[in-house]
C-alpha cells in the first residue's frame, strides 16, 4: 500500500501541474476553466460511448507504453513505438487479406504477423547498439520516417484497395476482426489483450530470469557484463520484443477499429506511449492506468472544443506538460535518468 | 579554550527504517584537521552530506562561527564556506579542469565566461596549497590524484575554508596520499580547517589533530590525536579489540590456473602486460604487490575473462580459457571482486538481494524450468542469511544498494563471491574502503576459502594487506612481473625496490 502511495505520487503530482497550467491557458482565453475540464470529462466519461471510446484510444496506448516500459527497463530508449506500430499495423493487414489459412487461424495468425513485423523493425537499432554501438534514440527516430513512407508506398502501391480511388488497403476479412465487446460501442477485445500483455510484461520483467538480466543490464551496464550477461543479446532481445509490443498496438488499431491500413493510422500512438510508459513509473500496472489518463484526455478534447470553444491543442500541451513534469520529477528522484544512453554509469551518491 | 568553528548539536538524521545520527554532538576548532572515525554505516558520510547540504537533518542545530546557521542546499553550503570534496567525484569528464571548477559560477565578466582570469586565480591558488594540476587539461585525462585536487580546487575557489575530505586516499596510490598530506598541511597552515574521514588509522594518527569515533550513529567520543593510539581508536570504533594477528602460511597444492605468457597493449598503443606467467595453486594465496596502474587492472579483467589477452594462455584446470567469456569464467568456479564496486560490482538500482544473486540467477534455488521462472522468496530467504554472516548493515534486504554506505556495498559483493565456493577467487582491493573490523573479517574469509581449497589472487596496492595474506607475492612494474618471493619473512626493502621498477634478477 505505502509502495503503491509513492510510486503514484510524482505521477499524480504531475498530472495536477499540468492540468493547473492548463487552466491558467485557458483563463488566459478568457473562457472558464472548470467549465472547460467538467466538459472534458463529460466528454470522455460522461456516457457508456464516451467510456468506451475512451477504452478505444487506450487500447493501442496500453502497447505502445508497455512496449517503450520493456526497453526502458533494458536502458534503451525506445523513441520509434511510432514506426514499429505502422509495421505491425502493415503486417496484421498483410496477413488478414493475402495470408490463405483457416479461419479460425486468420485473427491468430494476423496478431502474429504484426507482432513480428513491428518486432523486426524495432530490433534493427537494437542489433546496430549492440553490434555496432550506434546510438538507438536516432535511428529509432529515423526509422519512425522509414516506416511511414513504407506503409504509405504499400497502401498507394502493391496493397491499395481495386479499383484504387484512394490510398488504403482492402478491408481485412470479417474472421480477423476482434470482437467488439460493448454493443452499440466501438470497444473491442483488443483491450482485453492488452491487459493480458500488460500481465505477461509484469511476469516477465519481474518474475523471469530474462526479465532479471534485462533490468540488470538497464540499471548498469557494466555490472551485467561482469555478471557474466550477454549485454548486446539482451539490447536485441528487448528491442525486438518491445517492437513487436508496439506493432500489436497497430495491429489491434488494424484489427478492432480501422480494418484497413491507411495513412496516418498510427495518429501519435507510438509517441504517446513515451509518455504513457514514464507518466506509469515504467511499470506495467503504471502503464494501464496512464493509457487510459491519455485516453480520457484525447477523447475529451474534442467535447470541450466544441463546448467551451477552446481548442483541442490545449490537450496537448497538458499532454506534453504532464511528460514534462513527470521527468523532472523522475531525475530529482535519480539523477541516472538524465544519463541515460551514456555508457558509463557511475555512481552519484558520496559515501 | 578557543572557541568553536562548527558546532553541531542534537543532529539526528532518519532513513526510512534506519536511525543514520542519533543525536549527534560534533564540534571542530578553527584551524584544526579533524579526523572523523568509524565504521562502515556509522553514519560518517551522513553526518558530512548535512553539513554540506546534501541532506537536511530530521533534528538539531548547527552553528557556525558562532551563529546558528540552517544549510539546505549545497550552495548555501559553499556561500558559509563549507567544502566538501565525496568520495565519488562529481567532475566533467569532457570538461577542462577550469571549466569545471567555474561550473555553476556567475563570471564577474559575464556574458564571457572569463575563462582567462579564473585560470589565472587557479594557477594561484594551485601555487598557494601546491596542488599542482594544469587547469586546461580535460578532466578525463587526469589521474584520479589530480583530479581530487581539481575537486579541493574547486571548494577553495569558492573561498571554502572549512574542507570536508570524505575519504579521499582511497583511491589514491601511497605516493598520491603522500602529496595529499602536505597539501592538508599548507591548508591548515594557511587558516583552513580540515575534516577528515578515513578508515586508515596510520593516515589519522599522522594527519589530525583530534578525532572523533562514531558508532552506530551515535558519538562515542573526541580524543586528541597525540594522546591516543591506534589500538585505543579501533577499539573505540568498533567496541572490541581488533587483533591484526598473523595467519599461518601455506604451501600450496596443485595448480588450478596457469596464466602463460600473457601480453595486452591497451586501445593506446601501450603495453600494459608484458609476458605475464604465473600458476595459481590449489590453498594458496598469491598476492599481486605493485603501484597502481602497473597493468594490475588489466590482468584481474584478464583472469577473469572480462578482457581477452593480446596473446599468452589461460589455463583454467588444464583447460584452454583464453577467450571465453566472463560467463563461461563464472561458471568455472571463478569468482571476481572488482576494482571498481560501484561502476562493475554492483547495480545501484536493484535491491540487496537482486545484486547478491545476479551471477546465480539461472541457477537453483534462485530459479526454475531451466532458469526461467524467479523465486524472490529463495532470493530473499538467501540474501538475509549472507546479510547476517556478513554483516550487511541496512534498512533490510529489499534497499536498493545505491542507499548503502560505502563498506556495506563492498560487503554486498564479498558476501556474493565467497558465497558460491569458487575454485579461483581474484580479489582487487578487497577492502579498499572498509573498516577495521570489517576489514579484518574479510581477511579471515579470504584464509577461509583458502584453507579450503580456493586458489587467490589478491591484488591490493595496500602493501601491510599483501604481506599479511600472501603465501607467495609477485612484484609487478610496468605491466611486468619483476620476481617471485616467499609470504614468509619476505625481504620489505627488496620489495620496495622492485615495486619502483629496480632491482630484478637477471
Ligand atoms: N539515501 C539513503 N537512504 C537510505 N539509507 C541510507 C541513505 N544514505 C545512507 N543510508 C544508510 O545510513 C547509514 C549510514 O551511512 P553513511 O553513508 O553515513 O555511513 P559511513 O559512516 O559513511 O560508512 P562508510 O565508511 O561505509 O562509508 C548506512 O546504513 C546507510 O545504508
Ligand atoms: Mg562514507
Amino acid at each position: 500500500m505505502k509502495k503503491i502511495a509513492r510510486a503514484s505520487f510524482f505521477p499524480v503530482l504531475a498530472v495536477m501541474l499540468a492540468l493547473l497550467i492548463g487552466a491558467v491557458l485557458i483563463l488566459i482565453q478568457g473562457k472558464n476553466p472548470v467549465l472547460a475540464y467538467g466538459f472534458l470529462l463529460q466528454g470522455a466519461l460522461g456516457n457508456k460511448g464516451a467510456i468506451a471510446e475512451t477504452l478505444v484510444k487506450a487500447t493501442p496506448l496500453i502497447f505502445t507504453g508497455l512496449a517503450v516500459t520493456l526497453a526502458y527497463r533494458c536502458g534503451v530508449f525506445n523513441i520509434g513505438a511510432e514506426g514499429q506500430l505502422l509495421l505491425g499495423a502493415l503486417g496484421a493487414t498483410w496477413a488478414a487479406i493475402y495470408l490463405e489459412v483457416p479461419a479460425f487461424l486468420v485473427l491468430p495468425v494476423s496478431l502474429l504477423a504484426g507482432f513480428l513485423a513491428g518486432g523486426l523493425w524495432g530490433a534493427i537499432p537494437g542489433y546496430l547498439k549492440a553490434k555496432r554501438g550506434l546510438n538507438e534514440i536516432i535511428n529509432t527516430i529515423l526509422l519512425n520516417y522509414v516506416a511511414i513512407q513504407v506503409v504509405s508506398y504499400f497502401v498507394t502501391g502493391p496493397m491499395k484497395e481495386p479499383p484504387g480511388y484512394f490510398p488504403q488497403s482492402a478491408q481485412v476479412p470479417q474472421a480477423a476482426w476482434l470482437d467488439k465487446i460493448l454493443i452499440g460501442t466501438r470497444l473491442h477485445s483488443g483491450l482485453i489483450l492488452g491487459l493480458v500483455f500488460a500481465a505477461v510484461v509484469y511476469y516477465f520483467l519481474f518474475h523471469t530470469t530474462y526479465g532479471f538480466s534485462v533490468r540488470l543490464v538497464g540499471t548498469n551496464r557494466d555490472a551485467a557484463e561482469y555478471g557474466g550477461i550477454n549485454v548486446p543479446r539482451n539490447f536485441v532481445l528487448a528491442m525486438l520484443l518491445s517492437g513487436g509490443l508496439a506493432g500489436l498496438a497497430g495491429s489491434v488499431e488494424i484489427l478492432g477499429v480501422r480494418h484497413r491500413l491507411m495513412n496516418g493510422i498510427a495518429s501519435g500512438y507510438g509517441f504517446d506511449g513515451i509518455a504513457v510508459a514514464l507518466l506509469g513509473n515504467l511499470h506495467p500496472v503504471g502503464v494501464v492506468i496512464a493509457s487510459v489518463f491519455f485516453g480520457v484526455l484525447r477523447t475529451g478534447a474534442n467535447t470541450m472544443q466544441r463546448a467551451v470553444g477552446i481548442p483541442a491543442s490545449v490537450v496537448g500541451i497538458i499532454q506534453a506538460l504532464v511528460i514534462f513534469f513527470v521527468v523532472a520529477a523522475a531525475t530529482l528522484k535519480d539523477p541516472s535518468l538524465l544519463r541515460l544512453g551514456r555508457r558509463e554509469k557511475g555512481e552519484d551518491k558520496a559515501c | 579554550m578557543v572557541t568553536s568553528l562548527l558546532v553541531m548539536k542534537g543532529i539526528v538524521k532518519r532513513f526510512p527504517g534506519l536511525l543514520a545520527n542519533d543525536n549527534i554532538d560534533f564540534e571542530v576548532a578553527p584551524g584544526e584537521v579533524h579526523a572523523l572515525l568509524g565504521e562502515n554505516g556509522a553514519g560518517k558520510s551522513t553526518l558530512m552530506n548535512i553539513l554540506s547540504g546534501l541532506y537536511v537533518p530530521d533534528a538539531g542545530e548547527i552553528l557556525l562561527r558562532g551563529k546558528r546557521v540552517t544549510i539546505t542546499s549545497p550552495k548555501e553550503a559553499i556561500e558559509l564556506g563549507i567544502g566538501m570534496v565525496h568520495q565519488h567525484f562529481m567532475l566533467i569528464p569532457a570538461m577542462t579542469a577550469a571549466e569545471n571548477i567555474i561550473l555553476g559560477l556567475r563570471s564577474p565578466k559575464e556574458p564571457w565566461l572569463g575563462l582567462a582570469e579564473a585560470e589565472t586565480r587557479i594557477r594561484a591558488l594551485s601555487e598557494r596549497y601546491g596542488l599542482s594540476v594544469n587547469p586546461r587539461t580535460k578532466v578525463s585525462e587526469l589521474s584520479v590524484g589530480e583530479q581530487q585536487r581539481v575537486e579541493l580546487l574547486k571548494a577553495l575557489y569558492r573561498d571554502a575554508d572549512l574542507l570536508i575530505l570524505d575519504e579521499p586516499t582511497a583511491v589514491l596510490t601511497p605516493e598520491e596520499a603522500e602529496s595529499l598530506f602536505a597539501i592538508i598541511h599548507r591548508l591548515a597552515g594557511e587558516g583552513a580547517t580540515v575534516i577528515f574521514i578515513s578508515h586508515k588509522l596510520k593516515e589519522v594518527m599522522r594527519i589530525s589533530d583530534r578525532v572523533t569515533i562514531l558508532r552506530h550513529g551515535r558519538i562515542i567520543g573526541t580524543v586528541v590525536t597525540a594522546e591516543a593510539t591506534s589500538a585505543q581508536l579501533a577499539t573505540m570504533m568498533v567496541g572490541r579489540e581488533v587483533l591484526f594477528e598473523a595467519f599461518p602460511k601455506s604451501g600450496g597444492g596443485s595448480t588450478v590456473m596457469a596464466v602463460k605468457n600473457v601480453t595486452y597493449v591497451t586501445a593506446e598503443g601501450k603495453k600494459a602486460l608484458e609476458g605475464v606467467s604465473f600458476d595459481l595453486r590449489e590453498s594458496e594465496v598469491v598476492g599481486i604487490a605493485g603501484v597502481d596502474g602497473n597493468g594490475q587492472s588489466q590482468l584481474a579483467r584478464i583472469v577473469t575473462g572480462l578482457l581477452p589477452p593480446a596473446s599468452g594462455r589461460i589455463e583454467l584446470l588444464g583447460q584452454d580459457m583464453t577467450g571465453k567469456t566472463a560467463d563461461c569464467f563464472i561458471r568455472a568456479g571463478v569468482a571476481h571482486i572488482p576494482e571498481d564496486r560501484n561502476k562493475m560490482g554492483l547495480s545501484g538500482d536493484m535491491s540487496i538481494a537482486e545484486n547478491l544473486v545476479f551471477k546465480s540467477i539461472d541457477q537453483p534455488p534462485f530459479s526454475s524450468l531451466k532458469g526461467f521462472r524467479l523465486h524472490h522468496a529463495q532470493v530473499r530467504e538467501h540474501a538475509l542469511k549472507l546479510a547476517g554472516e556478513y554483516d550487511i548493515r541496512s534498512a533490510g534486504v529489499n534497499t536498493f544498494c545505491r542507499n548503502l554506505s560505502g563498506g556495506n556495498r563492498q560487503k554486498v559483493i564479498l558476501a556474493r563471491e565467497l558465497s558460491q565456493t569458487p575454485v579461483v577467487l581474484v580479489a582487487v582491493h578487497p577492502t579498499r574502503g572498509l573498516d577495521v573490523g570489517a576489514t579484518d573479517f574479510i581477511h579471515r574469509q579470504i584464509i577461509d576459502a583458502r584453507d579450503s581449497g580456493c586458489a587467490v589472487l589478491l591484488i591490493s596496492s595496500d602493501l601491510d594487506e599483501v604481506l599479511r595474506l600472501s603465501d607467495r607475492i609477485l612484484c609487478i612494474y610496468e605491466g611486468k612481473i619483476m620476481a617471485e618471493l616467499s609470504g614468509k619473512e619476505p625481504d620489505l626493502e627488496r620489495i620496495g625496490l622492485l615495486m619502483a621498477g629496480k632491482g630484478a634478477e637477471e
